[in-house]
């Protein structure tokens, strides 16, 4: 036993003398857990958020929630004497006369972005190699709910200080409230406690962006980590590995020390950055006053997908007994979110749903293997990404010398083409590298070494695949989809319900039909034969020609000029 | 045989470059005498200076803005350009357009873009004049308008972001409009061009005449924009003072990408 498990033994000793939780302890700290890169991305989520929480109680101390108009007299010349909120000359202070002020707002502000970062491409991970699947549908629900608490405390925390840009965010986001038939207007004068801007949002925000928000974070990420825990992580296939074990390294000691070291490098990253490169330099925007505006006026990067379809939306508006219905506000930005948060939400039961799999999966798909689904997540980023191109118009006009109207009018139209197109692309590229896969099983791998047999044929060298490789390969589900149903039963009466199950039959077909089947038993006996006997020809020739000339690409090719000596 | 033929054309370069030489400097001497190149003048438009300038003009100008400078329209048919009427524009609109690069226009595009001048001072000076005896026009700022030692900073700051920042960013880095129009960066112009881009008004840019913004305002918000030019960046590198769009264009590439990089490290196999 080494020193360290003994130490980590006589700790917890220490600890179930007190708590009587060795049982617990035991077990977790010998947990263990499948390696990949692509696991640590939610861990990069985690490790900003506790950033954001540490600087963000730094600026509590200095900022003070208040609307209250004063008069500037701080150390940044060109605002001095200029009219503002305590929370926008607090913030100013904060910047420019609190030590290591600047340094603690740029750190949250850049972990903020950072989190949301980690957390979108977490949530990609998750999704194409499915692993929200059965058990885990709960935990994908609860990650959604992460990202939508992330989204709205940064949002918070972005009209915090009172400034041009966040001042001009809230009045997009009351005019969005406004544009909510019925409720719109008691909705917003209830946010805001009456007409906008009032006098109220700043410490109501506070409030949201410090308690509420960051509380509710914390109880999700609790429940999430807690259902990873004892749902255990789901592992890549590979050799050994199988739906019902998890092969990889213990928690105490490997992943202890990966984790914490990882920590300290999101840490350190975070940091350097925030050293180096300004976030949100507000002194330069100004004290907020509903008649001004800036060029350049953009949300933070996670809600410019919003802004983009709000850019993007043509101006539909009806009239419709007095009351005017703003198409142009609902749609862009509460129509579209709406879709898109419910979708996502429940695309592990919509799955599930269309292809009738109800069984546990612990092992994840490789994308390729799952064509449809890929496709799907890959036309929902191509559909993200265009909105996300619109929220940035005007620079990308201005950058690349092009009519901001004619991206508008690209993207109008590219939200309808350019989605499904990439969803064609992905299953089709997906569908190659399941005909390659097969191949690889069927013929193994090229060895890009020319031999001419002695009756002048000249044939490629093919090399069995690694057992690695193999049981990668092998691991292939087949998925077969499932059968039309039966109209009629034996007494010819209709079924009930056959229309549901004929529709559920198209949709499983439109997931499965397609998938290349794994080579069959015979098949990869007979092909296994063959390669041996391909091996075989070949080597007596080998064995008598040693003279072997690398060719340029550094292949090998026999060499008949020398076949004499 | 090679070597002579090859000797041959070189004294025929030899030839064709004195040549050059001589008829380009004899051009050089003509001209000069011809259109002597004038001395600033202080004088409000001197006759001579007057005449320099309407030679100018019609040499660099009237193609497009016609003979008089009463403006010429637009010939679809023969696909010819035109140019808008002089009479009225003033000595600040000539020096604003000549002395950004803006005129001569180097193509009719959506819009005049910036570029270094071809004319020198004393020529647009000479251009100015002439163009202001077309008649009364904004004249360019005196010294004293433009004098910013006991400026308002807190003042131009806030006309800045009222009148100049939803078009010229908050930090008059410049902005897009419509159909590839733009409003450009402010971190080139002068203080006398900002002040005669104001009382002229050029291509989308509304007048803001002394009365709209008197000039006491006037010079604080110069002042204030010098002071953007010169104010050092003090959260570290700016990334063109262009908002969240090119933060997050730097968190997505550089950002993120490291940390995953990290991540791909420390979950590499060991082998």
């Amino acid at each position: 036993m080494s020193a360290t498990v003994k130490t980590a033994g006589k700790s917890v000793r220490w600890v179930d003398d007190r708590l009587a939780s060795s049982n617990f302890l035991k077990r977790s700290m010998g947990k263990v857990f499948p390696e990949h890169w692509s696991f640590m991305l939610g861990e990069i989520a985690l490790y900003s958020f506790i950033v954001v929480l540490l600087s963000g109680v730094y600026l509590t101390l200095f900022f003070k929630p208040s609307m209250v108009e004063i008069v500037y007299n701080g150390s940044y010349v060109p605002l001095k004497g200029v009219e503002m909120s305590e929370a926008y000359a607090s913030t100013l202070d904060i910047s420019f006369d609190i030590r290591g002020g600047l340094l603690m707002r740029q750190v949250h502000h850049w972990g903020a972005l950072f989190f949301i970062a980690a957390i979108s491409v977490h949530l990609c991970r998750v999704f194409f190699t499915g692993a929200f699947r059965k058990p885990r549908e709960m935990n994908w629900v609860i990650g959604v709910g992460l990202l939508t608490m992330a989204l709205l405390a940064g949002f918070a925390g972005y009209s915090l200080p009172d400034d041009l840009l966040s001042g001009t965010g809230l009045r997009i986001a009351q005019g969005i409230m406004l544009s909510i038939p019925l409720v719109g207007t008691y909705l917003s004068f209830f946010v805001f406690g009456g007409e906008f801007p009032g006098t109220d949002f700043v410490s109501r925000l506070y409030a949201v962006h410090i308690l509420l928000v960051p509380g509710l974070i914390l109880a999700l990420l609790t429940a999430h980590l807690i259902m990873v825990w004892y749902q255990k992580h789901t592992q890549f296939p590979g050799p050994g590995r199988t739906n019902e074990n998890v092969v990889g390294y213990r928690l105490m000691p490997i992943y202890m020390a990966k984790a914490g070291g990882f920590f300290f490098v999101v840490f350190g990253v975070i940091t350097l950055i925030s050293g180096l490169v300004t976030i949100n330099p507000i002194w330069l925007y100004g004290p907020y006053t509903p008649d001004q505006v800036t060029a350049g006026s953009q949300p933070d990067w996670y809600i410019g997908w919003l802004e983009g379809a709000l850019r993007m939306m043509p101006n539909v508006e009806w009239v419709i007994f007095g009351y005017t219905i703003s198409w142009n506000i609902l749609v862009p930005a509460v129509i579209i979110p709406g879709i898109v948060f419910t979708l996502m939400g429940l695309y592990p039961w919509i799955e599930q749903w269309a292809t009738g799999d109800k069984s546990e999966h612990h092992l994840l798909d490789r994308p390729r293997n799952a064509p449809v689904r890929t496709a799907l997540g890959a036309m929902a980023l191509s559909f993200y990404i265009l909105l996300w191109i619109g929220g940035g118009n005007d620079l990308i006009a201005s950058f690349f010398d092009l009519s901001i109207n004619a991206i508008t009018w690209f993207l109008r139209i590219a939200i309808f083409v350019v989605p499904p197109l990439v969803f064609i692309a992905t299953k089709r590229i997906c569908l190659g590298l399941q005909r390659r896969d097969r191949d690889k099983l069927l013929h193994g791998m090229e060895t890009g070494n020319i031999l001419r047999l002695p009756h002048g044929e000249f044939i490629e060298i093919h090399a069995p695949i690694s057992d690695e490789e193999k049981a990668v390969l092998m691991s292939k589900p087949d998925r077969i989809p499932l059968p039309a149903p039966e109209e009629m039963d034996e007494n010819g009466v209709r079924q009930p319900g056959a229309r549901m199950h004929r529709l559920r039959a198209k949709l499983s077909n439109f997931y499965y039909a397609d998938n290349i089947p794994l080579p069959t038993r015979e098949e990869l006996e007979a092909a296994e034969a063959h390669l041996r006997h391909e091996v075989e020809e070949a080597a007596p020739v080998m064995e008598e020609d040693r003279r072997l000339v690398p060719a340029h690409d550094g292949s090998v090719l026999h060499d008949p000029l020398n076949d004499d000596k | 045989m090679k070597k002579r033929s090859r000797r041959r054309s070189f004294g025929a370069g030899i030839l064709m470059g004195g040549a050059l030489l001589l008829v380009g400097s004899g051009y050089a001497v003509v001209n000069a005498e011809t259109t002597p190149t004038p001395e600033p003048i202080a004088a409000e438009g001197s006759v001579e200076q007057i005449q320099v300038g309407r030679q100018l003009f019609l040499e660099g100008c009237s193609s497009c803005h016609g003979l008089e400078g009463q403006g010429i329209e637009a010939d679809n048919a023969t696909g010819g350009n035109g140019g808008p009427s002089l009479i009225g524009v003033g000595e600040a609109a000539v020096d604003f357009q000549v002395s950004t690069g803006r005129m001569p226009l180097a193509v009719p595009d959506a819009q005049a873009a910036r570029k270094p001048p071809i004319y020198s001072q004393a020529e647009i000076d000479a251009m100015a004049a002439y163009i202001a005896t077309l008649g009364p026009g904004p004249a360019n700022p005196t010294e004293e308008e433009l004098d910013l030692e006991d400026a308002n900073l807190a003042e131009g700051g806030e006309i800045f972001r009222t009148n100049c920042t939803q078009c010229h960013n908050f930090a008059g880095s410049g902005g897009a409009l419509t159909n590839g129009q733009y409003a450009p960066s402010l971190m080139d112009a002068t203080p006398e061009q900002i002040w005669q881009a104001m009382v002229t008004g050029p291509q989308q840019m509304p007048v803001f005449s002394n009365e709209t913004i008197t000039p006491e305002e006037k010079k604080n918000l110069i002042a204030y924009i010098e002071s953007l030019k010169v104010e050092p960046n003090n959260g570290g590198l700016a990334l063109g003072r262009l908002g969240p769009v090119t933060e997050g264009l730097f968190l997505w590439t550089a950002g993120l990408l490291s940390l995953i990089a990290v991540a791909v490290w420390i979950g590499a196999k060991v082998r």
